[in-house]
């Protein structure tokens, strides 16, 4: 019985993990289509944002602040992998949309590049960021069900995240011309929206998001050059099998990934789970080619 | 317009080009034979260009004795996910030939490293051992790390009768007579940590690592030795190489309630699986944890105050107390930093050098045969304290050791062998083991 109910809690924990990393990719590469292979490495940017900003707190402030340097390094996190998304998308990716093969190719390179400067800056071995006191420990459900802090947390700043994309894109002047630029540019060229400066500021948001996610990682997870390796594969996932263009459709995917994959693994291996998920999402999508949430633009057709 | 999108992609090729390059996906080619690459200008002509078939005679096949230098390879993964342990395993490697070059040289002559980078993809590293031996044509080779990067090297080396120093604990159950393996065989870090945990902490073991090779293999091993020794495994797990969510894992642990988890899990994986075991409240009080791959620097990665009471089974801490070791620690920091530490690996990489350079001095010659045969028995003062090279294996006699984190990221030797125990890889030494080696 509390097997279970831990096991259902790991299922919500894993999908608001999955969903965070995806997030960013359903913006890059659900709204605008570009295969963005650098958004693990945006998630890594984010996770070093992390580091240094916990580096900063430790050498110049005094030691009773320390605990809420986390809560600095989140909007850090978001502004430098904002950054680094605004220099990608005006210096590489807006020559190259609509082809695919060569942003795919392009943005993976950027990546490894990305990955070896990391390298360089903060040395190959891992680094460690000590999470803050008030994250430490769990909540005792009942014996034997502790719910650790670090999860709740993640679980809420997804929460928190979507309500703010959602709001962004559905209730802003902003949003309004981000969507019009995503369903029909040539119209949306044609009414005086300047495409170009949607499209940036659209990649750059996506990657400030990834950029969220390598900052709670770093609660949960390792922070090493190559951590966006471990996570791109499943962003991946979550956003083809919630189907391109609609957020409500990643939000799906992850839960249903997320549940999947802690089920299975419970019942079998890590590794077999692994192949059970990929083998459910490969039938999934051949079922249902557009993912679980299909949307239908002029864009999307053509 | 057209012609500023040419030049714009050309550049961004060009970028592209750069990043492949920079993270070693070209790939090495150090099998074509052409000879033409750098750091293979001071080649002296005889063998250069020719095909691998030719060389594998062995008469100075890998000689690297020219002039006033002697060529030595070293060859680590310096790029993708293995770079994290093997960058320092290169650099103790890289001090141990500096130390010995201040002191004279070997045979009065200077060691010339020749850095290569196996960028953590097997493949690769057989491709640049086969430079280093054929192209290079150096005297011995340093490195490897994983079981599968050894495995990919071991046919070149036998092929062109070159020389491996291999620094890392392994699965054992291999000698290959063209490789030394200057870590711990099992006999020498997981028979004794069990047989201690069984006397210690308790019988019934949770064993968990990543799924490949030593995990297996050393799982294999110790679900024998615990059947014969009184133990009980109440669980078996594997995660993917790089798995990142152990909720469920940890889930398992609690329903299967072990006195310990034995750990073999490998790299970035033991980040996330500490720091989730604690935040599930899961403390080094409740549950002892033994892991045979986290040293000082794996340490440091993951927080010391995450991994505080957890234990490890090693040869080497850099806590030991030698004199030896006292100067190495010393050397080693003032070279490359103060906030460095030494672990285990970074030890047996340092020693190996030393070894080989012992052999060489003994033979009178960098000749792979003659050395090989020098070899046996060769003693060296190390960090670790005495390791002695046996001939039969090519093993050394290593000093084994269990040791439980302390705040500062150091360990506190809880046990410790007598003195250095004999290398058996095949554990022929155990009746429980008869019968591993064959499957």
């Amino acid at each position: 019985m509390e097997v279970m109910l831990l096991q259902l809690f790991n299922g919500i924990s894993l999908s608001s993990i999955l969903l965070l990393i995806a997030l960013g990719l359903a913006i890059t590469f659900g709204l605008m289509n570009v295969i963005n292979m650098a958004h693990g490495e945006m998630i890594m940017i984010g996770a070093y944002a992390a580091f240094v900003t916990q580096n900063l707190f430790l050498a110049a402030l005094p030691e009773a602040v320390f605990d809420w340097y986390f809560v600095l390094a989140i909007p850090v996190s978001f502004l430098v992998s904002f950054l680094f998304g605004l220099i990608l998308e005006t210096s590489l990716i807006r020559f190259l949309y609509g082809r695919p093969l060569d942003s795919l190719l392009a943005t993976w390179g950027v990546g490894l590049a990305l990955q070896q400067a990391a390298r360089s800056i903060f040395g190959a071995p891992n680094v460690a960021v000590t999470s803050p006191g008030w994250l430490n420990g769990g909540w005792t459900v009942m014996e034997g069900v502790v719910l650790p802090y670090k999860r709740l947390f993640i679980i809420a700043l997804v929460a928190f995240v979507l309500l703010l994309m959602y709001g962004y894109i559905y209730r802003t002047p902003a949003g309004r011309r981000m969507r019009a630029v995503m369903q029909n540019r040539d119209m949306a060229a044609c009414l005086g929206i300047s495409t170009r400066r949607v499209d940036a500021v659209t990649f750059a948001i996506g990657s400030g998001i990834a950029g969220v996610a390598g900052c709670a990682l770093t609660l949960i997870g390792p922070i090493g050059p190559s951590i966006g390796t471990y996570y791109i594969v499943d962003a991946f996932m979550v956003v083809v099998l919630g189907g391109v263009g609609k957020l409500i459709g990643s939000v799906l995917g992850a839960l249903g990934i997320g549940m999947a994959n802690t089920l299975f693994e419970f019942w079998t291996t890590a590794s077999l789970g692994k192949v059970l998920v990929f083998l459910a999402v490969i039938l999934f999508l051949q079922w249902k080619p557009r993912g679980i949430i299909a949307v239908r633009t002029r864009s999307l057709d053509t | 317009m057209g012609k500023r999108r040419k030049i714009w992609l050309s550049a961004m090729m060009l970028l592209l080009a750069g990043a492949l390059a920079l993270t070693g996906c070209g790939g090495g080619g150090g099998n074509t034979g052409s000879g033409g690459s750098s750091g293979s200008g001071g080649s002296s002509g005889a063998n250069a260009g020719g095909s691998a078939g030719g060389e594998s005679s062995g008469e100075g096949a890998a000689s690297g004795d020219e002039g006033d230098e002697i060529k030595v390879g070293i060859l680590h993964s310096l790029s993708g996910t293995m770079a994290i342990s093997e960058v320092s395993v290169k650099d103790a490697e890289l001090l141990a030939i500096e130390e010995i070059n201040a002191k004279g040289g070997v045979l009065g002559k200077k060691l010339v490293p020749i850095v290569e980078d196996g960028a953590s993809d097997w493949p690769t590293f057989a491709e640049k051992a086969r430079k280093l031996l054929s192209e290079d044509k150096v005297a011995a080779v340093f490195g490897g790390w994983t079981s599968a990067s050894r495995k990919a090297m071991l046919p070149v080396f036998e092929e062109l009768n070159g020389l491996l120093w291999y620094p890392v604990q392994y699965e054992g159950l291999e000698a290959s007579p063209n490789i030394f393996y200057t870590g711990a065989t099992t006999n020498q870090q997981i028979v004794p940590s069990v047989t201690w945990l069984l006397e210690n902490r308790g019988k019934k073991f949770f064993l968990l690592g990543s799924d490949y090779v030593f995990p297996r293999t050393a799982n294999k091993i110790i679900k024998a030795q615990l059947a014969a020794e009184g133990g009980e495994v109440v669980g078996e797990e594997y995660t993917p190489l790089g798995h990142t969510d152990f909720s469920t894992i940890i889930s398992k642990i609690r329903q299967a309630d072990p006195d310990v988890v034995y750990n073999t899990l490998n790299g970035d994986s033991n980040v996330a699986f500490f720091k989730q075991l604690k935040d599930a409240g899961i403390t080094a009080q409740d549950l002892t944890t033994l892991s045979v791959s986290i040293a000082e620097e794996e340490i440091r990665g993951i927080g010391a105050d995450v991994l505080a009471g957890h234990l490890a089974a090693w040869n080497y801490f850099q806590t030991t107390d030698t004199p030896e070791n006292r100067a190495f620690v010393e050397a080693y920091k003032a070279k490359y930093g103060r906030d460095r530490v030494t672990a285990d690996p970074i030890e047996a990489g340092y020693i190996a050098v030393y070894l080989w350079a012992a052999a060489v001095e003994k033979a009178g010659t960098t000749d792979v045969d003659a050395v090989r045969e020098a070899a046996k028995g060769i003693g060296f003062d190390a960090p670790e304290g005495k390791v002695t090279i046996d001939g039969d294996n090519q093993h050394i006699y290593k000093t084994v050791r269990i040791g439980e984190v302390q705040p500062d990221g150091m360990f506190k030797e809880l046990w410790a062998t007598d003195g250095p125990v004999k290398p058996d890889p095949y554990l022929t030494g155990y009746e429980w083991a008869a019968g591993l080696a064959e499957e």
